[in-house]
């Protein structure tokens, strides 16, 4: 269990970021510590992927003020691959198709530009066919998907699945997944949320983006955060997530417009 | 896109090969006459065959106008102030390559060509061209074994003359076009390839050009035969030191298929490309046709052009033979005001006959980039089918991409497919690459090598990964 003692993974204090010259973000604050589980839901539109995005380090979005820490460390000024390489990991919604790059040889420079970092022995390609048929188990993907491009041709399910096992030979800190639910049927969904499951570590957390319940039914979050209008505007335990399932956005609706009058 | 200028510096890489060689050599007066066409011809100890094939295409060349449908611009080559011998000065009559003088080996070692008996490559033969003349040719007793003829032309013309004289000029004629022309009457050296009938070549074969000299225009002449039912798979490499002024190369390469022959021909052409304003590199136009004479002959062009101030080309098959089979993989990257127009002719004459077209294009910096091909269908070629696709990748927002393709059937029963498409490095895929922690720079080289893939994949292997390493090494450098 969580104790108050846990080391802060992440901690975002009034981020407020922007894209193509539109601010996004409009103070986001959010501690996560080890061993937790956070989801975050809203509506379309509301800031969701942009925050994941701004914490990969997306270079479109840009930061206008604000912190992000990861262990104690701003990491703004840092390139996406380094972030990479600490432990922060995006998982994401639409992974993009990459041609003609071999799936294989992409998660083996991904897993070695990791391994590095950790100051663990670069993987040669025959350690690493073992590691990944290994961590393939996880997300019940056939090995068959190693021998094609990036993404590419893959359904939905697929490219999520893949998105998984990426999580799984990197080994981050925390894991931000981006509607890792969205567009999977229901076995899928159990496999995935299977995954993110067994990769959950008392050292490590996890950010769930979601609309839905259903991923939460098979994740149990510790935290569950509304956001809206770029901003976190409530947060809660399990709860509030069924609470919203029940009632919908309506909820928030008549606590945001409370507070504009309240303005 | 925020990270433009980060991928202009990746592909802008200082040239790696732009050494010169300190080397005495013994060069012919500027200027090019019939005198100067004797006198080449002389030193070469050519029988009189070809004295009179050089002098029949100075005539005709003296009657043709440069060409200049290509829209590409470039300062004109004044063809009376080139040199057209240059030679390292040594015994010609080379028994070994002890004889070489060392400082030649040096550089081909330089280069990544090991000449020497414990260094050279163990599975290729390698004919090194100097400037004009052919330094040494590798491994050529054990391919003897096999029947298989490895030499540079120059030797052939003397060792062979009945082989050359018999096919030279035949698949692209003295009067082609100006630039071949111009070869046909002073061509210096190259490569000579002849594989028996069912000999399947036991290596591969390779040919490395280094241009040496500034002031030299370098005209070499290629010529492969692959007889009755033979295989070969062939492989051409060029570098150049870098000079501030235009250095010539204008080459002529010939090859014939004869029945169930397959010639697979691949080149990483990577010759100085001039500096970043522009100034100096090499015009490389160069006439590369083959003919699949024989039916069910096969003959493949792979090429991975990266060098060059200009690029001219058009490697083309000649489809005679009922069921033959051409294709042409063409990869060219293009930075700076590098202009490349290149591309193939698919001549489809035999019924059933078949061709493919990949190209992928890669402009960057102010580059010009374009591929120009032909697909022609005459009346007879029953069934024939051509498949086109091109591919063109644009790095930052000044370089230009365009795609003119020819089509002209005469043939109703014929299939013709072409695709065309026109991308960005895309900052999504970019980022999604990032985002696992791979490098900026080696991100932009995989998507690259990802866009390319298709056309590495035709290459020998020996050659894919050098074809990649010399993408990378492009486009690698600091990112600032």
């Amino acid at each position: 269990m969580i104790s108050s003692t846990s080391e802060k993974i992440l901690s975002i204090e009034d981020l407020h970021a922007s894209v193509e010259d539109q601010e996004i973000l409009h103070g986001v604050n959010l501690v996560v510590k080890e061993g937790e589980i956070h989801a975050i839901m809203g509506r379309n539109g509301s800031g969701k992927s942009t925050l994941s995005k701004v914490i990969a380090g997306h270079p479109s979005y840009k930061v206008l003020s604000g912190s992000i820490q990861f262990k104690g460390t701003d990491i703004i000024e840092l390139a996406p691959e380094e972030r990479a390489r600490i432990g922060i990991f995006l998982g994401f919604q639409y992974p993009v198709e990459i041609p003609g790059v071999s799936n294989l040889e992409f998660l083996r420079v991904a897993t070695n530009s990791r391994r590095k970092e950790l100051l663990q022995s670069e993987l040669d390609t025959f350690e690493f066919e073992d590691l990944v048929k290994e961590r393939l188990k996880i997300v019940e993907m056939d090995p068959a998907f190693l021998e094609r491009s990036v993404n590419e041709g893959f359904s939905g399910g697929e490219k999520k699945r893949n998105e998984i096992l990426q999580m799984a030979l990197l080994e981050p800190v925390i894991s931000i997944l981006d509607e890792t639910d969205s567009g999977l049927d229901i076995d899928a969904l159990r496999i995935v949320a299977s995954g993110i499951n067994k990769l959950s570590q008392p050292n490590s957390a996890t950010i769930l983006i979601t609309h839905y319940q259903r991923l939460l039914n098979e994740i149990t979050p510790d935290f569950v955060h509304i956001m809206a209008d770029g901003k976190i505007i409530k947060t809660g335990n399990k709860e509030l997530a069924i609470e919203l399932e029940k009632t919908g956005y309506d909820l928030i609706d008549t606590d945001t417009k409370d507070k504009k009058m309240a303005k | 896109m925020t990270q433009t200028n980060t991928v202009d510096e990746i592909v802008s890489q200082p040239y790696k090969y732009g050494f010169i060689t300190e080397i005495e050599t013994e060069k012919i007066p500027k200027g090019l006459d019939e005198d100067v066409i004797r006198l080449i011809s002389t030193k070469k100890n050519e029988p009189d065959f070809l004295l009179n094939f050089r002098l029949r295409a100075y005539k005709q060349w003296l009657k043709m106008k440069e060409p200049d449908w290509s829209g590409l611009t470039y300062s004109k080559v004044d063809y009376q102030n080139l040199v057209y011998y240059a030679a390292p000065k040594q015994d010609i009559k080379k028994k070994s390559l002890e004889e070489v003088d060392p400082k030649l080996l040096e550089t081909f070692e330089k280069l990544g060509i090991p000449l020497s008996e414990q260094k050279r490559l163990s599975n290729v033969a390698v004919d090194a061209v100097f400037d004009s003349v052919s330094i040494a040719t590798t491994y050529k007793e054990k391919l003897a074994e096999h029947g298989v003829i490895f030499c540079s032309i120059s030797e052939a013309i003397n060792e062979y003359p009945d082989l050359v004289e018999r096919y030279m000029g035949t698949v692209v004629p003295i009067n082609d076009n100006f630039f071949a022309a111009l070869n046909s009457a002073v061509f210096s050296d190259g490569s000579f390839v002849y594989i028996p009938k069912g000999v399947k070549c036991p290596m591969e074969l390779s040919s490395y050009f280094r241009i040496n000299s500034g002031d030299t225009g370098q005209f070499e002449r290629t010529l492969i035969i692959a007889e009755e039912s033979s295989s070969v798979s062939y492989l051409e490499g060029c570098t150049a030191p870098m000079f501030d002024t235009n250095t010539l190369h204008a080459a002529v390469v010939e090859l014939v298929a004869l029945d169930h022959a397959s010639i697979k021909y691949s080149t990483v052409q990577n010759w100085y490309a001039g500096n970043e304003e522009g100034v100096g590199g090499i015009y490389n136009f160069v006439t590369k046709r083959g003919e699949c004479r024989g039916k069910k002959s096969k003959i493949s062009w792979s090429q991975v052009e990266t060098g060059s101030a200009i690029t001219w080309k058009y490697p083309s098959c000649v489809l005679q033979g009922d069921n033959s089979i051409g294709e042409f993989y063409s990869i060219a990257l293009t930075n700076n005001f590098q202009k490349a127009d290149t591309g193939t002719k698919m001549i489809h004459i035999g019924k059933n006959t078949k061709s493919k077209i990949v190209s992928k294009g890669i402009s960057a910096g102010q580059s010009k980039n374009s591929y120009r091909g032909l697909v022609s269908i005459s009346s007879n070629a029953e069934g024939s089918r051509n498949y086109s696709q091109c591919d063109s990748m644009l790095i930052g927002d000044k370089a230009s991409a365009n795609t003119y393709p020819y089509i002209q059937s005469k043939q109703p029963q014929s299939n013709i497919e072409h695709e065309a498409s026109t991308c960005r490095i895309s900052e999504d895929q970019l980022f999604y690459l990032q985002s696992r922690g791979i490098d900026f720079e080696e991100s932009v080289s995989m998507l690259i090598s990802g866009f390319c893939s298709d056309v590495f994949n035709e290459l020998p292997m020996e050659f894919a990964s050098e074809a990649d390493k010399l993408l990378a090494l492009k486009l690698e450098g600091s990112v600032g």
